[in-house]
């Protein structure tokens, strides 16, 4: 509809820039603040035009988070978020919504994402009429059937209510939604996480689909390497409220630099039961966020880790061509540490 | 895999089962909900009731007979008489009146504005610490004594009956609202709405408000009962409905007195009172069952 595919300037559709979204604690009444949970605690990434950019982490380091501060459903603490050149984590939420229309949202759950006492047509008008998209009531049904089609139901199920439909179909109706305004960028919250795996497959390839259609950027936020691998382009690993990891997807699945990213890949099913895989299995539970390890965060847990990691946070640096790591090991200024491969 | 013909399918499976005829409809709602079928039956009845109140009987409700004081139930006086000489048949016909415009105003109204404190303090933090602590005092106070106070402060009459129950009400579907608007606003569908540029009083008329009605309901159908009841009490102890109108309550405190001689006189304004609050009860339950999103999805 708008965009080509192909990136017309260098300028990332998307930028994150050190964000920060930290929850207050707060243990009584007349308590003050006790403490925070450090949910996400700087985290840098840019996605370009076209481009689907996976965020992938266990449970609980904070994917979710960054993907619902970028939307503004919650409020940074610290840090900026750029859409195409324009700064949206500071400006007031009345001048946001304009700009909301660019970037929507697929949860995960297909049956509380959609409101059960309205019908998929008054679903799908929601964001169309909101950013007065369409002049006139059948305009208005254009646009509905054209959705419909884009996310290959058929056309008269928009008489219907959401519980009429799969939990697949209703991520489909979800996807459409995100369509709706006409969306460069949209935020897949563990979209396909709920799902069967048949299931799983064909929405993916409908995200693929179109975002080859549509020049669709996506965040993917998921915990399911496999899916991720089939569908994106790079990958951001996140381990306890930071990013330890990014690279492109060929280079991160075949030579993963940070020791975290090492032990996640190696937890793949490998769907051949004669192959002896060399896992990492890692010992311990992920440190609270409320009091994360000092030096990096991953020390408590990571089979290289020597003094350095306990006191000094080792900064991402890149290690290779389109691929950055936070981790001592890769440092070229200290000494050459020998890794037992 | 292909996801068309899988989909493509899906509408033909509605079509498997044989168009409902309206008589086959109603068999299976009776079947599926009796208790809102009994409960709502037994409530218009009383409805009815209370309307046609005159035409059941041309007694005037308040004509004194001395001569015919404490008369058993018999073929003329069905329900027999009180120590005045009233018929007390068309006395506790009259009192269905009072009973089901005091239990229904204060639905109504209990339910409206528990409606709006439940949505302010749902939606606006800095509200809800204050008015919360307002509705815990409220509760904090059995509803009966609140409505006795309330009584002994103003004149008695249905209307203000009404209101003080009204005001002991409030807290309760106010919590409740509340709870529900605090539940709602974090499901995904809500953030979905935030994310699609909608307003905040749009997303409260079009995605909290619907969500909240059916909870709302049941929860006024026992407003409605436990109404009743209290228009009942406040009746007998002398501090609700005037005496010249009357009420069951106020004719179960007549009949008091006589409780040994004239049982009956206590007797049929009660069971009236027991089958109408049941009535709503029944009718609240079945609500309940039939509005549950998680059962109302049998086929």
């Amino acid at each position: 509809m708008t965009a080509p595919p192909a990136a017309r300037t260098d300028r990332p559709l998307l930028e994150v820039k050190d964000l920060k979204k930290h929850f207050p604690i707060r243990t009584g009444f007349f308590a003050g603040i006790s403490g925070y949970v450090y949910a996400v605690d700087g985290v840098s990434f840019a996605i370009r035009r076209g481009e689907t950019l996976s965020l992938v982490g266990e449970s609980g380091c904070g994917k979710s988070t960054v993907g619902r501060t970028v939307l503004r459903l919650l409020e940074p603490t610290a840090g900026e978020v750029w859409l195409d050149g324009q700064r949206i984590d500071d400006i007031p939420l009345r001048r946001l919504r304009p700009l909301r229309r660019r970037m929507q949202v697929v949860f995960q759950d297909p049956f509380s994402s959609l409101n059960p006492r309205l019908k998929v047509r008054e679903i799908l008008a929601e964001p169309i009429t909101n950013f007065g998209l369409a002049s006139s009531a059948s305009e208005l049904d254009d646009r509905i059937a054209d959705l419909m089609d884009k996310v290959r139901l058929p056309r008269d199920a928009v008489n219907r209510y959401p519980h009429e439909f799969s939990g697949g179909q209703r991520q489909r109706i979800g996807i459409a939604r995100a369509l709706a305004p006409g969306a460069d960028l949209i935020i897949c919250d563990e979209a396909v996480s709920a799902l069967d795996v048949s299931v799983k497959a064909q929405i993916v390839n409908l995200l693929s689909d179109l975002q080859d259609e549509l020049g669709l950027s996506l965040l993917f936020i998921s915990h399911d390497l496999a899916i991720v691998e089939h569908i994106t382009h790079r990958v951001a690993v996140m381990y306890l409220g930071k990013i330890v990891e990014i690279a492109d997807k060929r280079t991160l699945f075949a030579a993963p630099k940070h020791p975290y990213t090492e032990a996640l890949l190696s937890a793949v099913p490998v769907p051949d039961p004669t192959t002896r895989r060399n896992r990492i299995i890692l010992t311990g539970d992920v440190p609270s966020p409320i009091r994360p390890p000092s030096g990096c965060r991953f020390h408590t847990r990571c089979p290289h880790a020597f003094d350095r990691c306990k006191v000094e946070e080792p900064a991402l640096r890149t290690v290779a061509p389109g691929q950055v790591a936070a981790c001592h090991l890769h440092d070229p200024a200290a000494q050459p540490v020998a890794r037992a491969a | 895999m292909s996801p068309d013909t899988a989909i493509a399918a899906a509408p033909a499976q509605v079509e498997i089962f044989a168009p409902e005829t309206p008589r086959g409809r109603i068999r299976t709602f009776i079947r599926r909900h009796p208790s809102i079928v009994l409960g709502g039956a037994l409530l218009v009845t009383m409805i009815v009731i209370a309307i046609t109140a005159p035409l059941l009987s041309s007694v005037d409700p308040q004509a004194l007979a001395p001569a015919r004081r404490v008369r058993h139930p018999s073929a003329e006086y069905w329900f027999g008489t009180d120590m005045l000489g009233r018929d007390v048949y068309t006395r506790v016909i009259y009192g269905t009146r009072v009973s089901l415009i005091v239990g229904f105003a204060v639905a109504v109204l209990s339910s409206l504005l528990g409606l709006v404190v439940g949505l302010v303090s749902g939606f606006i933090r800095m509200a809800d610490g204050v008015i919360m602590r307002i509705m815990d005092g409220l509760m904090s106070i059995p509803p009966i004594l609140l409505a006795i106070a309330l009584m002994a402060a103003t004149r008695g009459s249905v209307q203000n009956v009404i209101i003080a129950i009204t005001i002991a009400e409030i807290p309760r579907v106010s919590r409740l609202v509340r709870s529900v608007v605090l539940s709602l606003r974090e499901q995904p569908f809500v953030e979905a709405a935030i994310a699609a540029g909608t307003t905040t009083p749009r997303i409260i008329l079009r995605h909290i408000l619907p969500n909240t009605l059916a909870p709302l309901t049941v929860q006024a159908t026992y407003i409605c009962a436990s109404a009743m009841i209290i228009e009942a009490i406040l009746s007998f102890i002398g501090a609700g409905t005037p005496p010249i109108i009357p009420s069951w309550g106020n004719i179960m405190a007549e009949g008091r007195a006589l409780w040994q001689v004239a049982p009956y006189i206590v007797f049929f304004p009660a069971l009236f009172l027991s089958l109408t609050v049941l009535a709503v009860n029944l009718l609240g339950d079945g609500l309940r069952d039939a509005l549950d999103p998680r059962l109302a999805k049998r086929i």
